[in-house]
């Protein structure tokens, strides 16, 4: 271990020494302030005899894992300071988000990097510790010499996270400003795994996550969050029009799916917030039972009259480009807008423009299902004919949405 | 075949208005409790059973103080225990409580051994295969649908119920008894009264109860229901446990008052049943004996990996989790391993589960008060005052009580020996 290393638990109670090389008290704890340098330790608070004292980084003289001698005993009682992150106190024994590993940490130890700069020492943040070396340097201290202890602790192997890699969890709005807290980088973090993290959160650490990120990446995230009951308290904690940013961009079926089982004053406070059309969109799926192909179904799919030809489809399909990525299958309907057949989007890739669309899919045989037939029926029949996609047609068979197999999928795994 | 698909259905639905509150009480009745309730019925008639109201109100007292803290803060007891009182102190606490949970896990198949044993099933059989099978049951995420099963079987004890009726006790005396305290100074009785409580109010329930709160997602907003559903269940469970103290006073200590040494004698309680009352009571004990053992592993390796902060969750992979895992399993293997050892004394042990949880809770009640005490961290959901109040008598209570009871022990070990 290089002696330019550093721990925030040997520093924990290290003497502090004044200028004659007189004890003044203990190191109590180190701060950082982020809207200046979030690396640098930039304050120092000492324990004295009677009050704690502030040290200014450039106070100091010389760090070692024998004490801190000062060069300066100009020193200011301690009183909070907002700006500050104090590492024992906000992040010692707390949860982090661990951005490159994708995972939820809980914070054993710092190391700090010990730098000579301006012919003084100043300590920069290096690492946060998880794991076992670090939780046996933390279980040591104080009754093992520290020398001794680092000897012993080689043997463990390290688990450590870069500073840069760590996000902190703030509830409070004012104070992630404050410390220039931004949650943009967890923003790269695939809805997926981000949904995993965020279940592991506490409620009120949920909410500023869910407050602060993108609200694209926001929608994203809950709709991966499994618990419906998990996706409806993380929209109740907050406001609502920050809510209703949310679930515009949600898919109509799955943003009904969670407005569902909220309370009903709250839903339709979010709905008020929301913008015309995917507010009119969300309530027409909210008016059927979640349990029927109805309360399954999405409202966004493509569909192009049966008269058209290949070059029309294709048309429409551009102009729903948003939803590309999940597309599988374009519909036919006639000129009452009721269903006459579906194409999987594979054949228009193949066909010629001038085609017509009546002509390619006469020999695909349609399946479809009634907006009120129940959910265990409609997994039956997608599973049957192997359907990606399955339309959904009214009592007078015009066609008013799709199921598509993730649908499918997210109701097998609930069941 | 519409209608039969349906059926299985609306039993969902009961069991949706059951959460964790309930959950926790009816595995509260475990192997330990069973013995626990049956010795002191068997052995001191109706004379324990003025601890049930006073146990009733700090199970009550607790376990809402569990649901409240995981309402409002969103997390566990360990995790809460280790951002307030830091590493050191979490690792002293995690330390007891794997401990404790051990000779838990221990009398729990123990209790299985010996329900099977009154069918002559060989405890080298029986144990081996319930720990296979409670491992496999976690780890192959299959113990949620099981979980339902296991609450279902719980209705067997009724069976004390109607049982303690069928007997005809003597009312008069149990009713009397049920208030009025009598305090032998004797290290039985001091032992049996700690292991009383202990075992109703377990240390483990206090980390599972809150876990699983925090688990269901349950906030502030919902609190109110499940403070009812908690104290529902607190109820419940003392009113199994008031009629199996009754219906064992009754068949086993109005004969002749003395310890239980087997499965056999502590059925005897249930004998309005017939010649069979065995199967009841080993159904009831094996079942106990089984959810209890689902539980418990699981519950410690969850608290302690979250307290330490290593990675934790049946649905991580056995790299990615490597401590949850094997602590997971060395509590499973340990606890059968040690109930396989050649004449051991299953009962001894099975009380004596109980009594260390009685020691231990004291402990863990402290740290709930001071965390539940907090402002920054419960706001206007801190502790009420007579809660407080409650909550250190009773860690007063059994602090002195364990220090009575260790004085008589040794007294009674010279004195004897």
């Amino acid at each position: 271990m290089a002696d330019s290393l550093l721990f925030l638990t040997e520093l924990m109670g290290m003497k502090v020494y004044d200028l004659k090389g007189r004890k003044i008290g203990r190191l109590r704890d180190a701060c950082i302030v982020p809207s200046g340098d979030p690396v640098l330790v930039d304050r120092y608070l000492v324990g004295g005899e009677l009050t704690w004292w502030t040290v200014r980084q450039d106070q100091v003289e010389r760090i070692s894992i024998d004490g801190i001698y000062l060069r300066d005993e100009q020193l200011v009682p301690y009183h909070e300071d907002e700006y500050m992150l104090r590492m024992v106190r906000d992040l010692l024994d707390q949860q982090i988000i661990d951005i490159h590993g994708r995972k939820v940490v809980r914070v054993n130890d710092v190391t700090f990097e010990l730098k000579r700069a301006n012919s003084h020492d100043q300590l920069w943040v290096l690492e946060v510790d998880v794991g076992l070396r670090s939780i046996f340097r933390r279980l040591c201290q104080g009754i093992m010499p520290p020398r001794l202890v680092r000897r012993m602790m080689m043997r463990i192997p390290p688990n450590s996270i870069r500073w840069e890699f760590c996000n902190i969890v703030e509830p409070d709005p004012q104070r992630r400003l404050r410390l220039n807290i931004d949650m943009t980088a967890l923003e790269g973090i695939h809805p997926a795994d981000l949904a995993d993290i965020v279940e592991e959160l506490s409620h009120e650490d949920r909410e500023a996550v869910f407050e602060a990120i993108d609200s694209e990446v926001a929608a994203d995230t809950l709709s991966e969050v499994e618990d419906p009951r998990t996706q409806a308290s993380i929209l109740e904690s907050l406001e609502a029009d920050r809510a209703a940013d949310i679930v515009e961009e949600m898919d109509p079926d799955e943003a009904a799916d969670v407005l569902g089982e909220l309370e009903d004053e709250k839903s339709e406070a979010i709905l008020d917030e929301m913008e015309a059309e995917p507010k009119t969109e969300v309530e027409e799926l909210l008016e059927f039972d979640e349990k029927s192909a109805g309360g399954m179904m999405n409202s966004e799919f493509v569909a192009v009259a049966d008269t058209g030809t290949v070059a029309d489809a294709m048309a429409a399909v551009r102009e729903q480009i948003e939803n590309i990525d999940t597309l599988t299958n374009i519909f036919l309907v006639d000129a009452n807008g009721r269903l006459a057949g579906a194409l999987p989007v594979g054949r228009l890739l193949l066909a010629e423009a001038p085609t017509l669309l009546r002509d390619l899919a006469k020999d695909e045989e349609v399946v479809s299902v009634i907006v009120t037939e129940r959910r265990d029926r409609v997994t039956e029949i997608v599973d049957k004919y192997n359907l990606m996609a399955l339309p959904v047609v009214d009592e007078r068979g015009a066609l008013v949405g799709a199921i598509t197999a993730d649908d499918i999928i997210s109701v097998l795994r609930q069941e | 075949m519409r209608l039969v698909d349906r059926l299985p259905r609306s039993w969902l639905v009961f069991f949706a208005v059951i959460g964790p509150g309930f959950v926790t009480a009816m595995v509260d009745n475990d192997a330990g409790g069973i013995y626990t309730y049956s010795q002191a019925g068997a052995r001191f008639g109706y004379t324990m059973l003025w601890t049930l109201p006073p146990i009733a109100l700090l199970l009550v007292v607790t376990q809402e103080m569990n649901a409240r803290m995981g309402a409002v803060t969103g997390k566990g007891l360990s995790d809460l225990i280790r951002e307030e009182f830091g590493l050191r102190t979490t690792f002293v606490v995690m330390i007891l409580l794997v401990l404790g949970n051990f000779t838990n896990v221990i009398a729990e198949f123990a209790g299985v051994a010996s329900a099977l044993e009154l069918f002559h099933i060989s405890k080298f059989v029986s144990v081996p295969l319930a720990a296979l099978a409670v491992w496999l049951l976690v780890v192959k995420g299959t113990y949620a649908s099981v979980e339902k099963i296991f609450l279902g079987a719980c209705v067997v004890y009724i069976a004390y119920i109607v049982a303690a009726v069928l007997i005809s006790p003597d009312w008069e005396a149990s009713a009397l008894a049920s208030v009025k305290p009598v305090l032998l100074l004797d290290a039985a009785y001091l032992t049996l009264l700690v292991g009383l409580v202990g075992t109703s109010v377990a240390p483990w329930m206090q980390f599972y109860l809150q876990a699983a709160v925090v688990e269901k997602g349950i906030t502030v907003k919902d609190y109110k229901e499940s403070r009812v559903e908690v104290i529902v269940g607190c109820i419940v469970m003392v009113v199994v446990a008031f009629f199996i103290i009754v219906a064992c006073a009754a068949a086993i200590y109005r004969t002749g008052p003395r310890d239980i040494n087997n499965a056999a004698e502590a059925a005897k309680a249930l004998r309005p049943f017939g010649e069979y009352a065995y199967l009841l009571f080993s159904a009831g004990l094996l079942n106990a004996s089984l959810f209890a053992a689902s539980i418990l592993p699981l519950s410690t390796a969850y608290s302690v990996c979250e307290g330490l902060g290593f990675e934790s969750g049946v649905n991580k992979r056995f790299r990615e989790a490597p401590i949850f895992y094997w602590l997971y399993t060395g509590l499973i293997v340990g606890g059968a391993a040690v109930v396989l050892m050649p004449d051991f004394p299953l009962i001894k042990m099975i009380l004596f589960s109980q009594v260390v949880n009685g020691v231990l809770l004291p402990v863990i009640l402290v740290f709930m008060i001071k965390l539940v005490n907090k402002t920054d961290l419960m706001g206007e959901w801190v502790n009420p005052r007579a809660y407080n109040v409650i909550a250190w008598i009773a860690v007063t209570v059994l602090v002195g009580l364990t220090f009575v009871m260790a004085g008589f022990t040794v007294r009674d070990m010279y004195f004897a020996g």
